[in-house]
């Protein structure tokens, strides 16, 4: 017995088992890559070898056609680990020096008194991106947009940084805690709504997402509003407007009212 | 001869264990997610559950029973003690802190990814890391069922091969290959990107990868199960198998066909060509050659063992069969489930048929039908009929262990027929949470609600084998014998080369693979700009 003796055109198991395997293999491989792809009435092929590249997947460049100039900007920011890794002292100290100048709203201490949002202990990307669409345009608000525009790239990081780093205080104004509404813990899976807490924490967060908890009451209220109208168009795959969108005027009040009265210190520590 | 008793038995009870467990998560899954549970307000935990489901039931379970049996299919049918023990145990201990490092992380939610990976979806190093140790220790296995069968050749040159070690080997190629689309996925892909050395990852050339397992994976669970057909059940009823050499022909078809199929599993996904879509549906047609051939053989060598208990008559016989014998209600019951899962799946490896229940309950049905139907209640069949051999007692209850068979196939039929049903309903699968309140979905509560009562059958009839298992261990000590296989009843003299050996049929499923998957592998890892920024579970 020798592998000789297998692999030779004189064992008939050999011709035959090759044989009817290479066969299968050409018939289903002729079908598959030049009869079906001709069967397709409605997609023309320029010859046999266009058929067989488009069956193949072959990768094509996409035609060179511009993209419809957007009406309103879009945004652009792009993270990855390193963005926001390891903030130094320093970042988070010139970080403090900037924060100066939004204390007025967002209060001294990263808690508002104004209906906006609490910064302090905010995730960094979530400041950072909206910092950046802020900057680009792609968020607008008469207060927010001027004091953005000025910004560098680094100077965003080190304020991002900076609230990250705050602790996470409870807000001046909690109301008595209310029962979970449906919407945040259940979504509306036949209305394709995911539940709030599966990317703003409580079950889950998202890279992006900001937590919700203690936030005012007035402000969620009127952002989910702005992207129910489309007002608000920073999402980037449209996932908060198609949400917002779905959900009753109801539904926006009790998620609204639910986060509002939740203490920031249960936010979920995993970052 | 079963020398390495411990060696088996440690291997069976270790799968069996996490079976039960995985088995306890199954039934809580289909309860919390059917109208008759209450909804535990946290999909994440559920992810979690099944994560580990999967996991146990995926990986670790089977591969410890192919692993257990084949090391007494070696010692038994080759009549050779195992060489390579050491390797064995190496190999055991290798699943066991693997199978302990994966969980960890998967119970911290930390990898609540499924079994399947899903990339772009990355969880915690340690998980990847804990399967691709639970493979490493099973490729251990499949070396030393390669070096067992050599050794044995070298003492016995030119003598046919024992059919069971034939198969087994032929079973354990098929793994080592198999786990090979896996293996790259986690080591080139998958694991840098946990280990945080890069932040994307090419989801497409991932799932490209997977598929080169997943499906052949299937074949690698079936094959304990088609070697207790041959070999077990004819012997067991007191028949004889009709054919040798189809038992051959069937392993060799699965070793060939088996592998460059599993594209049927990315038909929705954009980044294969229609082509090779098709190619891999028409060779995933050609799979059911070797379970038809299997069907028929084994009727034949049925109606043998009722012909020579006196059955008569074209379909006389059939009650003439030892109904009252586990072994043969197994075998009744796993074809029954096959014919079912069997035909569902031929509706999955159709292109076009398949865009009507791709990511539906149906398919969660299918595969729980023929894996978890078909196949587990063989290796129920392998564990009772091994047992006396394994620990010199004897499995006295003979109407536990029927009852026990019937739970399982009961409670299988009721689990999986709903879950087909509602998967054509359209109810999409790996979802943690069903409004049936909703006037849309309200008509499926009431068979989502037949299915997890199925669920807590399947669940008692596991608890009921791990206790027939437990007492078989306490049980009056008895002398079964040595094992046996079943014989033929044209035992072969001589078998010709190429049913011998395998090398012919490894060279043609490597050959296959690259014709397959060579050219939508290279394409896609050639491809710049394909990748995705990674999505880290339970990480801001």
């Amino acid at each position: 017995m020798s592998a000789r003796d297998l692999f030779t055109f004189s064992n008939p198991h050999f011709t035959r088992g090759v044989g009817i395997t290479a066969a299968i293999l050409i018939v289903t491989a002729v079908v598959g890559f030049i009869v079906l792809p001709f069967a397709q009435p409605w997609v023309q092929f320029a010859n046999v070898w266009d058929a067989i590249c488009s069956a193949a997947g072959v990768p094509q460049r996409a035609a060179n056609v511009t993209a419809p100039e957007q009406a309103k900007r879009l945004s652009e920011v792009v993270l990855t680990s390193n963005t926001l890794s390891r903030p130094s002292q320093e970042a988070i100290g010139r970080g403090a020096t900037l924060a100066q100048r939004c204390a007025i709203c967002h209060g001294p201490t990263g808690i508002s008194r104004a209906d906006s949002p609490n910064l302090a202990g905010q995730y960094a990307a979530v400041i950072y991106k909206e910092l950046h669409d802020f900057r680009s345009g792609a968020r607008t608000n008469a207060v927010m947009s001027p004091f953005a525009v000025n910004l560098t790239d680094q100077e965003i990081a080190d304020l991002s940084l900076y609230y990250a780093y705050l602790p996470r205080l409870p807000a001046y104004h909690p109301t008595p805690q209310l029962p979970k509404p449906n919407i945040v813990i259940y979504g509306a899976p036949m209305r394709g709504i995911a539940p709030c807490g599966s990317c703003h924490g409580s079950l889950d967060n998202k890279t992006g997402s900001p937590w919700l908890e203690g936030q005012s009451e007035t402000y969620m209220k009127a952002q989910l509003l702005a992207f129910a109208s489309g007002d608000r168009r920073n999402d980037i795959s449209q996932q908060m407007r198609n949400i917002a969108r779905a959900m009753t005027p109801q539904e926006i009040d009790q998620a609204a009212a639910y986060y509002a009265s939740q203490p920031p210190d249960i936010v979920k520590a995993v970052d | 001869m079963l020398v390495n008793r411990k060696l088996i038995l440690a291997h069976f009870w270790l799968a069996f264990a996490v079976f039960g467990i995985a088995l306890t998560l199954g039934a809580w899954q289909m309860f919390i997610r059917s109208p008759i549970g209450t909804w535990l307000s946290n999909p994440e935990l559920y992810y979690r559950s099944l994560t580990a489901h999967g996991t146990v039931m995926g990986y670790v379970f089977p591969t410890l029973v192919a692993m257990g049996f084949g090391y007494a299919i070696s010692e038994s049918a080759l009549e050779q003690r195992l060489v390579g023990v050491r390797w064995a145990w190496t190999g055991f201990w290798l699943i066991v802190i693997g199978s302990i490092m994966a969980v960890i992380p998967v119970a911290l939610g930390r990898a609540s990814v499924l079994y399947t990976f899903y990339p772009p979806l990355i969880g915690n190093v340690f998980y990847y890391l804990g399967v691709v140790l639970v493979v490493v220790g099973s490729w251990i296995w499949v070396a030393l069922m390669s070096v067992n069968l050599s050794v044995w050749r070298k003492a016995h040159p030119g003598a046919p091969v024992p059919l069971a070690m034939y198969a087994n080997v032929a079973g354990s190629y098929l793994w080592a290959w198999t786990a090979v689309g896996a293996a790259l996925e986690l080591l080139l892909q998958i694991i840098p990107v946990a280990a945080g050395l890069k932040a994307t990852i090419d989801a497409g050339l991932a799932r490209v990868f997977f598929s080169w397992t997943l499906h052949a994976i299937v074949y690698f669970w079936l094959m304990p199960t088609y070697i207790a057909y041959y070999t077990i059940v004819p012997r067991a009823i007191g028949g004889r198998v009709y054919s040798d050499s189809m038992a051959r022909i069937s392993f060799i078809l699965f070793l060939v066909v088996a592998m460059p199929i599993g594209m049927h599993h990315t038909f929705a996904d954009p980044m294969v060509g229609a082509g090779f879509k098709f190619i891999h549906s028409a060779f995933t047609a050609l799979v059911a050659l070797p379970t038809l051939l299997t069907v028929f053989t084994i009727c034949a060598s049925v109606e043998i063992a009722a012909r020579l208990r006196g059955g008569r008559g074209l379909f006389g016989w059939i009650r003439a069969l030892p109904w009252d014998n586990p072994m043969m209600l197994a075998l009744a019951f796993s074809f029954v489930m096959l014919g079912f899962g069997g035909a569902g799946g031929l509706i999955n490896m159709s292109y076009q048929l398949d865009a009507s229940i791709h990511n539906t309950q149906w398919i969660t049905g299918h595969f729980h039908l023929i894996f978890g139907g078909a196949i587990v209640i063989m290796y129920f069949a392998i564990a009772y009929d091994l047992w006396p051999h394994l620990t010199g007692r004897e499995l006295i209850d003979l109407r536990l262990i029927r009852t026990q068979l019937w739970l399982w196939f009961v409670g299988m039929i009721v689990t999986t027929f709903p879950w087909h049903w509602v998967g054509i309903l359209g109810m999409p699968r790996r979802m943690a949470y069903f409004d049936f309140g909703d006037p849309a979905i309200a008509p499926q509560a009431l068979s989502v609600t037949f299915s997890a009562i199925g669920g807590f059958i399947l669940l008692t009839s596991g608890i009921l084998f791990l206790v027939i298992l437990a007492r078989g261990m306490r049980a009056p000590g008895a002398d079964a014998g040595p094992y046996r296989f079943a014989l033929a009843v044209h035992q072969p003299a001589t078998v010709p080369l190429a049913l011998n050996t395998h090398a012919l049929w490894v060279a043609l499923m490597i050959a296959l693979t690259l014709t397959n998957y060579g050219y939508p592998i290279l394409t896609l890892a050639m491809t710049e700009g394909t990748s995705v920024p990674a999505v880290y579970v339970g990480a801001q």
